[in-house]
């Protein structure tokens, strides 16, 4: 009965391939050709600037609050290119990045941010959930879907992303232990974007990285520079192989940083130091790929112009059918509430027509 | 024809769906090798396999949450929570979640799942092993809530509820898991959801209850019948989300007097929103105000003074008399 070190795997890697100075270490950079190379910029380079408008739009109060995502747009495109169109997404809600890239239309976006569900009407055929609000509890529906493929024998993978906040949730626990246990084709990525809101990574838990947290539910935590998309993309790209082969579950922490704040309603420098977010900026995802592809000869400034001017009417195209919709109609609650609507409700949905034609907000 | 108790008319619906339905698992915290705390899933396991009869660990988020997930993806989950009690740890994911997915993706995502978790009192249990809060449910848009009073309209509830497009959490009185058989045909039925079911008809006062209360109220009528030559028309509402306005409605403008009866807490009870529909739409008809025996506002005590507190025929009899004399 002696007293003796338990022998446990405990193997933790951290992955960069790219530096700030657009410098790849090539023997580790994925072999992308350069098509691959430019969408990849393209879906980064138009989150960055529909980010920017829907800052903009806030302000003008043409949207509602809105949850930016400058800064965090490697982790976002970088993971959801290493996914196939069967593969699903369970998405938090700071994630336009990974939902651009996965097809959604720009209108999505400024629908839901604008206050309407219909920016959460996923397109048929795109395998990705709605925005999910509570924080962590879009986990345990990623755990669903990823024992669903499981259970039908599909080759096929799902994403759920959370943050550095969501760690501390119950819900994420359990998503954790369940992909353990039944060993799912899940991966959770992690965008350690060093705030949750106004707290700090550092008071959210003592752990030293998050991807150690994988290490306790007996699964493979690994770490990548968040703002590298080479290295996030090429660290997805592994956890969804070994998730096809039946290889279990994977957690990524992508670690990166919160540019802008957590949302328009949000004052960060309430809580952080202006230097902290200037240093970071010296490490900007786009920034440092671009310089990657110019030097590559992948890019140069013509054809990043022709992009941004692309992206730029993209933008203004979909900025257009959002203020023009007149898909506004006060009885869509009552629609979608149950397939069918009970005479409860009905008789509800009556009162509230009767109320509106009263108010003269409808005709007769 | 064969006759059987609750717990094996639920065990019967689910064995049935399952076999028809390779899509339908069941979830839950040792509902396989031990077949359910109430044996509710016995023998399940051995038929339909690991992959389709779920041990889970003890989380009651992750299994409700998986579900969602499940359901989106194709499969029908029929999850158990193996006490009410414990359900709150995942009522995040059902009012968060599970009631909002068609909303929020105007029908993109249904979400097709059955919760089944048995609530009540009377089985001398401990602590968070006897409350009703059915009404945290029923108050919860997008949720379908229905209680089954008897083994035959279990069964076809429970199939009714696994067959529906959309959310249904399925209250079991655990009070009547064992306590008397009923004849069930040999074919699978169903039984709407939304519908309340007359027990038996009578012109002077309407007795509403739903789950382990019903048969208070059949007791109560009796004795009522008996001894006073009062007449009660007695329902079961079975449905609590959507509620079947029209029955309490119809029964009441007959009989123009009404007691509702229920185990859970009086406060913002399914009590009061029977009291208040038919305020709305029987006032006319009403010739006494409309009566609730239900728990009252504090907590369900130890079991030791269960019996107690909880609604019996007596006082839904005397109300009745007072009712009567008004």
């Amino acid at each position: 009965m002696p007293k003796k070190t338990i022998d446990i795997e405990h193997d933790l890697t951290h992955l960069s391939i790219l530096n700030e100075k657009g410098e790849a270490d090539e023997s580790l950079a994925p072999k992308l050709n350069g098509d691959t190379l430019v969408t990849m910029f393209r879906n980064m380079l138009a989150t960055r600037r529909l980010d920017e408008r829907m800052i903009n739009m806030q302000r003008q109060g043409r949207i509602g609050t809105y949850g930016p995502s400058r800064g965090q747009e490697a982790s976002q495109v970088g993971t959801a290119m290493a996914l196939r169109p069967d593969d699903w997404t369970a998405q938090a809600f700071r994630e336009m990045g990974m939902t651009l890239t996965r097809g959604w239309k720009m209108d999505l976006t400024l629908f839901f941010w604008g206050g309407y569900e219909e920016g959460n009407a996923v397109a048929k055929g795109h395998n990705d959930l709605p925005i999910a609000v509570p924080v962590a509890s879009q986990t345990l529906h990623g755990v669903g879907i990823a024992w669903g493929m499981k259970i039908k024998k599909k080759d096929s993978v799902c994403i759920t992303y959370l943050g550095d906040g969501g760690t501390s949730e119950g819900d994420f626990h359990e998503a954790m232990n369940f992909a353990g246990v039944y060993d799912l084709p899940l991966i959770f990525i992690v965008q350690n974007n060093q705030f949750a809101i106004s707290h700090p990574r550092r008071k959210q838990t003592k752990s030293r990285t998050l991807a150690q947290k994988a290490l306790a539910y007996g699964f493979e935590g690994v770490q990548v520079d968040g703002n590298d998309v080479l290295a996030v993309y090429s660290a997805t790209c592994d956890a969804v192989a070994k998730a096809r082969k039946g290889g279990g579950p994977t957690l990524i922490e992508c670690v990166t940083y919160r540019l802008s704040m957590h949302t328009t309603a949000d004052d960060p420098t309430r809580y952080r130091e202006d230097k902290e977010v200037k240093e970071w900026e010296k490490r900007d995802p786009l920034i440092r790929f671009a310089k990657y592809l110019r030097n590559k000869g992948v890019l140069d400034d013509e054809s990043i112009e022709g992009i941004e001017n692309d992206v730029k009417d993209e933008i203004a195209a979909a900025v257009k059918r959002y203020e023009e919709y007149e898909g506004l109609d006060p009885l869509d609650s009552f629609k979608y509430i149950l397939a069918e609507l009970p005479p409860d409700i009905q008789a509800q949905q009556d009162e509230f027509v009767a109320a509106l034609q009263n108010e003269g907000k409808m005709s007769h | 024809m064969a006759s059987i108790n609750m717990v094996k008319a639920l065990n019967l619906a689910l064995a049935e769906k399952m076999r028809e339905d390779e899509n339908v698992i069941l979830l839950g915290e040792d509902i396989g090798q031990d077949g359910g705390v109430f044996r509710i899933t016995e023998g399940l396991l051995d038929e339909f396999g690991s992959d389709r009869v779920i041990d889970t660990p003890v989380a009651e988020a992750g299994i409700v949450g998986a579900a969602i997930g499940m359901s989106i993806y194709g499969l029908r989950p029929v999850c158990e929570m193996q006490f009410s009690g414990f359900a709150y740890q995942a009522f995040h994911q059902v009012e968060g979640h599970l009631s909002r997915y068609r909303t929020r993706t105007r029908g993109r995502f249904s979400v097709p799942m059955v919760i089944r978790m048995p609530y009540g009192g009377g089985i001398r249990a401990i602590e968070h092993h006897s409350e009703s809060r059915e009404a945290l449910y029923a108050h919860t848009p997008g949720l379908q809530v229905v209680v089954p009073s008897t083994p035959r309209n279990a069964r076809a509830l429970l199939r009714a509820s696994m067959l529906s497009p959309d959310p249904v959490i399925f209250y079991e009185p655990k009070a009547l898991y064992r306590a008397f058989r009923e004849e069930v045909p040999d074919e699978p039925e169903t039984q709407p959801l939304g519908k309340a079911r007359v027990v038996c008809e009578g012109n002077d006062i309407t007795l509403i209850g739903y789950g382990a209360m019903v048969r208070v109220l059949t007791e109560a009528a009796e004795d009522l019948s008996d001894q006073d030559g009062i007449n009660a028309d007695v329902i079961d509402l079975i449905s609590l989300a959507p509620m079947d306005t029209e029955t309490l409605v119809q029964s009441v403008s007959k009989t123009g007097r009404a007691i509702v009866v229920h185990e859970g807490p009086r406060r913002c009870g399914i009590g009061s929103e029977v009291a208040a529909r038919l305020a709305e739409s029987a006032l006319d008809h009403l010739e006494a105000p409309v009566r609730r025996i239900t728990g009252y506002d504090v907590q369900f005590p130890y079991f030791a003074r269960e019996r107690a507190f909880m609604p019996n025929s007596d006082r839904v009899v005397q109300a009745a008399r007072e009712l009567l004399d008004y």
